[in-house]
């Protein structure tokens, strides 16, 4: 029900119509990696994927922010069915790995819904990557990663803003990419951060 | 319902009932590829026909709020279409969010409480004043004229151009109480009519184009052919209208030539920004400014003779 009221309430004020590009649909074990410049991304990201694969496709999300907060916190976890991470490097220091539930998730055979840049930026195309992507191709090659870009969300609303504003959104998803053998880390997490600026440049 | 304009809705639909049969016709006689493009694209346009009749009808059923809501969700979907292709900074939201939640409903509240002198200034001063004040406050001076005045001028052709068609409504005129919404259909019709008359023309007879670069489709023989046609239908109408036969000609050549001028200047601001249309909303027809790039112009100006004119 809540779930109805928050894709109607965006789809009216931004729209976000996914566009199925390079792949479809698919029960088969995805990460999705996406640029991110703000919090509609996670929430419209999750509404383009049909909701017969929702239950089993996690977005993650940073716990310094969605994890605060009753109703933020039941968001997140009730409704986006996401995993929390801690981003701040405390759990390094606790001897906690930030991508173990990341890595528990796929173990299970769900689907992750990743940014890898890590944070928020402001701009068309994405930063460059966090390392994350490419432990999570390296340790479960069999995952298809799949790149999607999240057009004029930053747009809608901003880093910093109290409301979105209604400006059209786009959800495009591009053709699957595995990491190839011997592919250096580096190597690898600039031909992803292509793949979605390849994906900008569609229209 | 007013009686009439059952009458009016009847004759609508057999219209386009014409239409779709001509459409289905053709459909089956297209053998090029060419050929078979443009008649999907009119059919397309007359299946979009039939929706918007569809909920004109609902709207004239249900009266003046059900009225005003309807163009008010057009002004929303039209700002929503010109603000997505412009490109805005974060410096702009603030701004941005007052023009959605803000002056939008406000423009179509005033019309439905009546307050017709505060209706034709709270955009052009109001929100022209404050929106670059709430944008300045956010310290980005970059392109700022142009920021503002992309704002702006959204605001203007979006929501306070549009709103003057509902506000038709507000005018009081002597042996024409409450038939304001006769006025509303004749200037819809008319300027709908003159833009599928002058598209048809065209295809027919259209050899030298008007401004090729702006919009290839506009031809000479289409406007005048097609506007000729329009400006006789809305003499047809005159029954409908507090007009003369002649008056009722007068105002919907003045509706035809503004609804062509505001179609030729919305294309150039879209080709200003890059795109073909200005959005995806309606099969056949790209975004809902596509649909209403003519009202822009051919409202505030037939609201503005009909005051001058005809109200007390």
């Amino acid at each position: 029900m809540i779930d109805h009221i928050l894709i109607g309430l965006a789809r009216f004020l931004v729209g976000g119509r996914p566009e199925w590009r390079g792949t479809q649909p698919s029960l088969r074990q995805r990460i999705y990696f996406a640029n991110h410049g703000s919090h509609l991304d996670t929430i419209l990201l999750w509404a383009a994927i049909p909701t017969r694969l929702r239950p089993t496709t996690h977005p993650v999300a940073a716990a310094d922010y969605w994890g605060k907060g009753r109703l933020r916190r039941s968001v997140a976890l009730d409704l986006l069915n996401a995993v929390l991470v801690d981003r701040s490097g405390g759990g390094a220091a606790s001897g906690q790995d930030p991508l173990a539930p990341l890595e528990e998730t796929l173990e299970r055979g769900h689907s992750l819904i990743i940014f890898p840049e890590g944070t928020r930026g402001g701009e068309k195309l994405p930063a460059a990557f966090k390392s994350g992507l490419f432990r999570l191709a390296t340790r479960f090659p069999q995952v298809e990663l799949v790149p999607v870009y999240l057009e004029n969300m930053s747009r809608a609303f901003p880093r910093g803003a109290f409301l979105p504003v209604p400006i059209s959104c786009h959800v495009r998803f591009g053709a699957p990419l595995y990491i190839e053998g011997g592919e250096t880390k580096e190597a690898f997490l600039e031909r992803a951060r292509e793949a979605i600026v390849a994906l900008a440049e569609v229209n | 319902m007013d009686p009439t304009l059952v009458t009016l809705f009847i004759g609508l639909i057999t219209v386009l009932a014409a239409a779709t049969l001509i459409g289905q016709i053709l459909g089956r006689r297209a053998e090029s590829t060419e050929a078979r493009a443009t008649v999907d694209n009119l059919n397309a346009r007359i299946r979009a026909w039939w929706l918007m009749v569809a909920i004109f009808a609902v709207a004239f059923v249900f009266g003046k709020i059900v009225t005003l809501v309807l163009f008010a969700l057009t002004s929303f979907y039209c700002l929503r279409e010109f603000i997505s292709l412009t490109p805005t900074k974060p410096g702009d939201h603030t701004a941005l969010a007052f023009a959605f939640y803000v002056f939008l409903p406000l423009q179509y509240v005033l019309i439905g409480i009546d307050w017709q002198s505060l209706f034709s200034i709270a955009i052009p001063v109001y929100a022209f004043l404050l929106l670059p004040v709430l944008a300045v406050l956010r310290h980005d001076t970059d392109d700022f004229l142009s920021r503002t005045a992309k704002l702006q001028w959204a605001l203007l052709l979006t929501v306070y151009c549009i709103s003057h068609a509902p506000a038709l409504l507000l005018l009081k005129i002597p042996g024409f109480e409450n038939k304001g919404v006769l006025l509303l259909f004749f200037l819809v019709t008319v300027v709908q009519a003159s833009d599928v008359l002058q598209y048809i023309f065209g295809k027919l007879f259209g050899r030298h184009k008007i401004a090729p670069v702006v919009s290839p489709n506009k031809t000479w023989e289409g406007f005048v052919g097609g506007g000729l046609a329009a400006t006789l239908l809305g003499a047809g109408l005159f029954w409908i209208t507090p007009f003369t036969p002649l008056q009722a000609a007068g105002m919907a050549l003045a509706i035809v030539l503004a609804g062509f001028s505001g179609g030729l200047v919305l294309s150039a601001v879209k080709r200003s920004m890059g795109a073909k249309d200005w959005g995806r909303m309606i099969e056949g027809h790209g975004g809902a400014l596509d649909r209403m790039d003519s009202v822009t112009y051919a409202a505030p100006l037939f609201f503005h003779l009909v005051n001058y004119f005809f109200a007390a």
